[in-house]
């Protein structure tokens, strides 16, 4: 392992440290003796409370409550119940009726005045269209009524953005690059004083907002960044000075949500370090430029531009959080933000999945339609079944948001990633299944695999965000095995993997079978990963083929849970026709499982690993493919 | 003057988009999960009350609806483009077949009580095409009407209404109080904005149902049979002019 691999390793974990400080109420849960039942009666007295309050009270850094995630908790074998069954309902009546007219308004909006074609042509929205946007109430839909905003919840900010998700992606990224990330810093960490200032223009949309983190240098590894803020001598401004890459909404914001390092004390031993605070600043500061729109692969309407700080002075006051936490800061705003892009993409498979359904229904070739061939109905089977599963999750999550969950990031990085692949592979059949006419710039389809493919990247890389996970759920392990000792570990996984009853809650009996090997694969998992815990010890941080595997199966049982919990909560109603969905979701997921942890389990398979890291290292070294022509020249 | 009280009536209707199916039943059309909005006629009626408004000539803008449960949605939605408060006459089981007479007998009895110097309805409503209820109206209240209206203008209680008839356009002048079923080109109504929607919720909608009124609303007329216009048969191409005219007249079209 050369030292190269060990640095980076090092600053991941440093990453994990830093990103699972966000939940400090972990501690607290691994330490406090809770019963399953005592969770479940604060948690139901929370969903009494809770139900639909506005998006800043459910801060997880608000709640001490112990977190009870349900994807955390399948490291340990737990199987914890409280946000998966029921499947979260958190709408009343009124809310729906909202929904429901807020749906007409936004249909009304992209079908008749929104071109979202045209958008891409010229790479721009109208700016006539911008005024009709604004009176729409389009640009604060989650800040509370008494700074002009909407006060949706949300799940019903979710909705709102798979409404929109079918039609125009470029436009989204617009008003979420403004709301979501923009000025969402202001929504969660602003004080009364920034709130009342700041918040009316950006909700009315007077104004616009960006987020402004990622640098030249600094992309994933966001706490590199090297933009830098320090106080001057009166104390009463700090000078900014640097360069932020790809910011969206860069060209047309007047406020930036920016991170920069800023020489902080340290509380405990009074050194001076750097460390990222995050602030809010004005164009009006002065100092503020910004580059050319970048030309992208897609969502061409939505601007990206750099960003350059020269010497602007932001008043202390402006300061956004404590001074040091910024990365928190800039950690659980992506975090909070992430639900929408399920949703989002829900509306985009539910529109293409009507494309490419309408096409396989009239289109003949041979002796008949395309709907008639085995290979078609399998293919639009699958689209279905990922769109099932990822609206399944998204809403989960957004469900427990609004419930008031301590914690919710892991389902956060589940549902992201989940969501960006599966639209991806549902664009990707729908061009298949319309053929030549998919590649064709006026059929349309087209321009949404060029918007679709950033969705994978940004709001942080499916790559990270699925190491993340598989960390997170590694580090749970590791503490627990630490407390509990080895020996008892095992004896307990060994345990379950035996004994697993069947779900406390209660599940249809055509559901019972998926139910079962949910919970098997659970018990299963948790012992496939306390082994690797035990041979690698720290080094498990590197070993990324292996995480990727792990990370893989806890989006897979985290799926598996959501479609299970949803197609169950139709049947309640008197819908049994979802139950065949989740169970095929559940059939296939099982059997990724399954062979994910023969993997985890097989020397074989670590052996054959170690060779593709090897051909891969050779490869860089090489420079690229260094093969020579079979044919000799 | 110093401002004019309007009461608009808003139908909930299915909506335009929709492809119609005809009930197995033959009696009528599917309802059940198809989805519903305000009739386009009473979008232009809403709208023209709320122009009113805004050019102050109106001063309270009432609206109300016949019918289920939902459509307070209907109303909801009138409300968010600029109504101030709304009147829900909310049918029970049994009720549902309301015919324009019944209609506008309920519609008597709020103007009784609300005392509007203007009532604006749609032409008519696309379910079942009516065009009726305005005039009726009008007739129970011994009012002046104003059916098909195209532009409206008021001046010290005289409204001038251009009518879209079948040979052109006429031009009336009537006096307040008068009735006005409101045409497609009076206006371009605004569609509810998000913030307009939240505003809505505060405002008051008044429940009653055809009992409190005190109409008698059976119908009048009854529904025999539905049944889907029949389907296009292809045409008969013919090679000339004479063959045409033998085919016509064999068919009986030409002596």
């Amino acid at each position: 392992v050369s030292t190269q691999s060990t640095g980076s390793f090092k600053l991941l974990s440093i990453q994990l440290h830093y990103l699972t400080n966000l939940s400090y109420q972990l501690d607290l849960y691994l330490s406090m003796s809770l019963t399953a039942r005592g969770i479940s009666r604060i948690y139901n007295n929370a969903r009494v409370s809770k139900l639909c309050q506005p998006l800043i009270c459910q801060n997880p850094l608000f709640s001490v409550r112990p977190s009870s995630s349900f994807a955390r908790g399948i490291f340990l074998g737990e199987f914890r119940e409280e946000e998966v069954f029921p499947y979260p309902s958190v709408l009343n009546e009124d809310q729906k009726e909202t929904i429901s007219m807020m749906m007409d308004a936004a249909k009304t909006f992209m079908e008749e005045t929104n071109d979202a074609a045209l958008n891409d042509t010229n790479e721009q929205i109208p700016e006539e269209q911008l005024d009709e946007m604004r009176a729409l109430g389009m640009y604060g839909l989650m800040v509370p009524e008494e700074y002009s905003g909407l006060a949706l919840t949300n799940t019903m900010y979710a909705r709102f953005c798979e409404a929109t998700g079918g039609y125009d992606l470029g436009l989204g990224i617009h008003t979420g690059a403004h709301q979501s990330i923009g000025y969402k810093g202001i929504l969660l960490y602003g004080n009364e004083a920034q709130k009342e200032k700041y918040l009316p223009p950006l909700a009315t949309g007077e104004i616009f907002a960006c987020f402004c983190l990622t640098e030249p240098s600094s992309g994933s590894d966001a706490s590199s960044i090297k933009t830098r803020a320090e106080l001057n001598e009166a104390g009463t401004h700090y000078i900014l000075n640097g360069a932020k890459i790809w910011i969206s909404n860069g060209g047309i914001a007047e406020i930036f949500t920016v991170f920069a390092q800023t020489p902080t004390k340290c509380k405990k031993t009074g050194e001076i370090k750097d460390k990222i605070s995050a602030f809010i600043v004005e164009r009006s500061f002065g100092g503020v430029n910004h580059g050319p729109p970048e030309k992208k692969m897609g969502i061409k309407c939505s601007n990206t531009a750099e960003v350059y700080f020269d010497n602007v002075p932001i008043p202390a006051e402006n300061l956004l959080g404590e001074e040091g936490e910024g990365f928190k800061v800039a950690m659980n705003i992506l975090n909070n933000g992430r639900f929408g892009m399920g949703a989002c993409l829900t509306g985009t498979m539910k529109m293409l999945i009507a494309k490419a359904t309408d096409h396989a229904n009239s289109r003949k070739q041979f002796v008949s339609n395309l709907r008639e061939y085995e290979g078609i109905q399998q293919k639009i089977a699958r689209m279905n079944l990922l769109c099932y599963a990822n609206e399944s999750m998204a809403y989960m999550l957004c469900g427990n948001m609004d419930r008031g969950a301590p914690e919710y990031q892991l389902e956060a990085a589940i549902s992201k990633i989940f969501a960006s692949q599966a639209a991806w592979d549902v664009c990707d059949e729908t061009i298949q299944i319309l053929g030549g006419a998919g590649y064709m710039k006026d059929v349309g389809i087209e321009r949404w695999m060029r918007d679709l493919r950033i969705f994978r990247i940004f709001e942080g890389t499916n790559d990270i965000l699925k190491l993340f996970v598989a960390l997170n759920g590694v580090q749970e392990v590791g503490k627990k095995l630490t407390a509990n000792g080895v020996a008892a570990m095992l004896d307990l996984a060994q345990k379950r993997v035996l004994g697993i009853g069947p779900v406390k809650a209660k599940v249809h009996a055509d559901l019972a079978s998926s139910a079962k090997n949910l919970s098997e694969d659970i018990a299963q998992f948790n012992l496939a990963v306390s082994r690797q815990v035990m041979k690698h010890k720290k080094k498990i941080i590197g070993q990324q083929i292996l995480l990727n595997r792990i990370g893989d199966i806890a989006i897979l049982l985290q799926s598996m849970a959501a479609v299970i919990s949803r197609a169950n909560a139709a049947a309640d109603k008197g819908d049994t026709s979802e139950i065949a969905l989740a169970r095929a979701w559940c059939s296939d997921s099982h059997l990724r499982i399954d062979q994910f942890l023969r993997e985890m389990n097989s020397a074989e398979v670590t052996s054959a690993d170690q060779s593709i890291v090897e051909i891969g290292k050779r490869a860089l070294d090489a420079g690229g493919y260094a093969v020579e022509s079979p044919i000799g020249c | 003057m110093s401002g004019l009280r309007v009461l608009v009536g808003c139908k909930r209707v299915i909506d335009y988009a929709v492809k119609i199916r005809v009930r197995p039943d033959h009696l009528g059309v599917v309802t059940d999960g198809v989805k519903h909005s305000m009739n386009p006629f009473d979008e232009n009626a809403v709208e023209e009350a709320v122009r009113m408004k805004q050019k102050k000539v109106a001063k309270e803008i009432i609206v109300a609806s016949c019918g289920p449960t939902q459509s307070q949605e209907t109303i909801r939605t009138a409300l968010a483009m600029g109504a101030d408060r709304g009147i829900h006459v909310e049918l029970a089981k049994g009720e549902e077949d309301l015919q324009p007479l019944a209609v506008a007998k309920v519609f008597a009895k709020l103007v009784e009580k609300e005392k509007p110097d203007l009532v604006i309805l749609g032409k008519q409503a696309i379910d079942d095409d009516s065009n009726q209820t305005t005039q009726l109206l009008a007739g129970l209240l011994d009012w002046p009407q104003g059916t098909m209206a195209s532009v409206l203008e008021h001046s010290d209680g005289v409204l001038k209404i251009t009518r879209e008839i079948d040979g052109g356009l006429e031009d009336i002048s009537v006096k307040l109080p008068a009735v006005v079923s409101a045409d497609l080109r009076l206006n371009e109504p605004r569609y509810a904005t998000l913030p307009n929607i939240m505003k809505a919720k505060k405002k008051k909608i008044e429940k009653m149902s055809v009992a409190d009124i005190g109409v008698d609303v059976t119908p009048r007329l009854k529904v025999q049979n539905v049944v889907d216009p029949p389907v296009r048969e292809a045409g008969d191409k013919v090679p000339d002019v004479s063959v045409l005219i033998e085919k016509m007249k064999e068919k009986g079209h030409l002596k």
